[in-house]
């Protein structure tokens, strides 16, 4: 199980602070959602485990070795990211597009092995891509492409998995079969971190929750330990009840009124 | 064999046959059979086959290529299809530099024109970079500072030659893009190409992920920073070599990449190759005709490829819009 450390981290374009001082472990082997408010920084945060933003101070490191350490190569092998936006490459197919997920793993070329070939079958399978495997990236609809990005997030076979808003452009069952997925991996050692915007769902899927509010870490811990109805009065600015859901026994929130200062 | 494989081959022997004709064509038809002879005689006093038509067809072949295969490691890089080393200042930038050697110094000797080709195209690259560094880094700023770069270069190289009339007949036959009285010695200079290929294709595995955006890319383990400037330098060298040789050919590493993109798709492992076949083909084809259309007199390959491509690109323009 791999260990991600944040200590002590300033993170911000130009001269905008986005995060202050954040120190925070993710639990290795578990499933941990981001939430809070629009601009908070959890996207910010994400991105920047992912080594996409670096930090204006303090220390990120896996498994103890510091980040600066590691090659881009050797950091794809470690950790995964699937962006909130991404561009339709033309012509590319959705094979295609799943065996990019072997990246950081095959030779300079590009080739694939046959350990490769089984990741990337693997993966289809899991998002049940096979029917659309030979069609083109560009044919498909938002969520068969969401799907295809998974697939080849999947395939990098990475121990972190950084996911930002996945749940987008999904309906709810391939929703729900998302989040099961996000369990799956986990079970399976994996640590997975996701940005959601959905509180009940994020109480109900991840194992952990990290709250953030501008640019600062207020809250973390097992979803029935963190959310409450005062929580989610300071962070959000709603006004709740917090009833255990009947299904999983997880909190949920039921939305009274947004008590929001409105000028 | 699957679909892009099989139209690779089919593109090499379109090259081929492109190839053979062009060696048949010209102010003298020869028959194929007589070709086929003479290419097998290696006769150093056979004017028509060994000594004009194979080394200009040579030439042909290899500077289309490498137009081409610069065309699409820039469109690549850039994720842009409109995107070309002409647009970029490159092939002008190689432009001036000819123009301005071939002015001052008028007996230099053919051997350093692809090496003052270079120093112009990669001095128009450096323009470009220094413009775009210090914000972070943007396809359409690129693209737009690369055409009016691209602009102002060329414009200097038109004031140059209207400014020194008595010299202009060299510098206009070298920068209109034309492979006539080309030879074995020009042969040796677009040699060098054959090493950048392996380079070049290199560049297919991070250019696949960049397609994939720049996030997307580096969480895959590419070397965002590395590949670019890898990429421009073996787009620079390519084009300046080409230019170096025959003169600056407009379009067809703009066209060259995109027809390819079409026959094989988005997977530079064939995307490339296929961009440099076409490439050479184009430029066999435009240099064919060139010389059979109105011979014995020649229209340069350089405005018979700016006549087909401008449409193109055009074409192209109003589909990108809708």
């Amino acid at each position: 199980m791999s260990i991600l450390q944040a200590r002590q981290l300033d993170i911000g374009y130009g001269d905008t602070r986005i995060v202050q001082g954040l120190s925070f472990t993710p639990p290795a082997g578990k499933v941990t959602a981001l939430i809070g408010p629009n601009g908070c920084g959890k996207s910010t945060l994400l991105k920047t485990f992912a080594r996409i933003l670096k930090p204006s101070a303090g220390e990120l490191s896996l498994d103890g070795q510091a980040y600066a350490s590691l090659s881009s190569r050797q950091l794809a092998q470690q950790i995964a990211f699937l962006p909130q936006v991404l561009p339709v490459p033309e012509g590319v197919s959705v094979r295609q597009l799943v065996a990019y997920g072997r990246s950081p793993h095959n030779s300079l070329w590009g080739r694939l092995s046959g350990s490769d070939q089984s990741h990337v079958s693997r993966a289809m399978q899991r998002l049940e891509l096979e029917v659309l495997a030979d069609r083109a990236l560009a044919d498909l609809s938002g969520g068969q492409r969401q799907r295809a990005w998974l697939a080849m997030v999947l395939a990098q076979n990475a121990p972190v998995v950084l996911l930002d808003e996945p749940t987008t452009y999904l309906d709810i069952s391939h929703q729900v079969e998302l989040l099961d997925l996000m369990g799956e991996l986990a079970a399976e050692g994996k640590t997975v971190i996701t940005v959601l915007h959905d509180i009940n769902q994020a109480c109900r899927y991840a194992d952990h929750l990290a709250v953030m509010r501008s640019g600062k870490l207020v809250a973390d811990g097992a979803p029935g330990a963190v959310i409450s109805a005062e929580l989610m009065r300071q962070v959000f600015d709603v006004q709740v009840q917090v009833i255990n859901e009947p299904v999983s026994g997880t909190p949920m929130c039921i939305v009274e009124k947004s008590t929001r200062n409105h000028v | 064999m699957s679909r892009p494989r099989l139209r690779l081959w089919v593109l090499l022997a379109l090259l081929l046959l492109a190839t053979f004709i062009s060696l048949s064509a010209g102010t003298l038809w020869l028959k194929p059979a007589t070709v086929l002879e003479r290419l097998l005689a290696h006769d150093a006093l056979d004017f028509e086959v060994w000594n004009h038509r194979l080394p200009r067809s040579l030439i042909a072949i290899l500077a289309g290529a490498a137009f081409g295969l610069a065309g699409a490691i820039v469109q690549g890089v850039i994720r842009n299809p409109l995107a070309s080393p002409e647009i970029l200042g490159v092939t002008q930038g190689a432009g001036l530099a000819l123009t301005v050697a071939i002015i001052s110094w008028p007996h230099l000797p053919i051997a350093w024109l692809p090496l003052v080709a270079c120093l112009g195209g990669a001095g128009g690259a450096l323009l470009l970079a220094l413009y775009n560094t210090g914000v972070s880094f943007s396809g359409v700023r690129f693209a737009l500072s690369g055409v009016a770069i691209a602009v102002t270069l060329s414009s200097v190289t038109e004031f140059l030659i209207l400014s020194h009339p008595l010299d202009i007949n060299t510098a206009l036959l070298a920068l209109t893009g034309s492979l006539w009285s080309r030879n074995w010695h020009h042969v040796a200079l677009v040699l060098p190409f054959l090493l950048l290929i392996p380079l070049g294709l290199c560049l297919a595995k991070p250019l696949n992920l960049i397609a994939l955006g720049d996030e997307a890319a580096h969480s895959l383990g590419t070397a965002l920073r590395r590949t670019r400037w890898l990429a421009m330098t073996c787009a620079v060298l390519l084009t300046s070599l080409g230019v170096g040789v025959i003169g600056p050919i407009g379009f067809i590493g703009l066209v060259a990449p995109h027809m390819a993109r079409r026959l094989v798709g988005g997977h530079h492992q064939w995307l490339l190759p296929a961009a440099m076949l076409i490439g050479a083909l184009l430029l066999v084809l435009a240099d064919t005709l060139g010389r059979t259309l109105i011979a014995p007199s020649e229209i340069p390959a350089g405005v018979l490829t700016a006549v087909i491509g401008a449409p193109y690109f055009l074409w192209l323009l109003a589909r990108f819009k809708g």
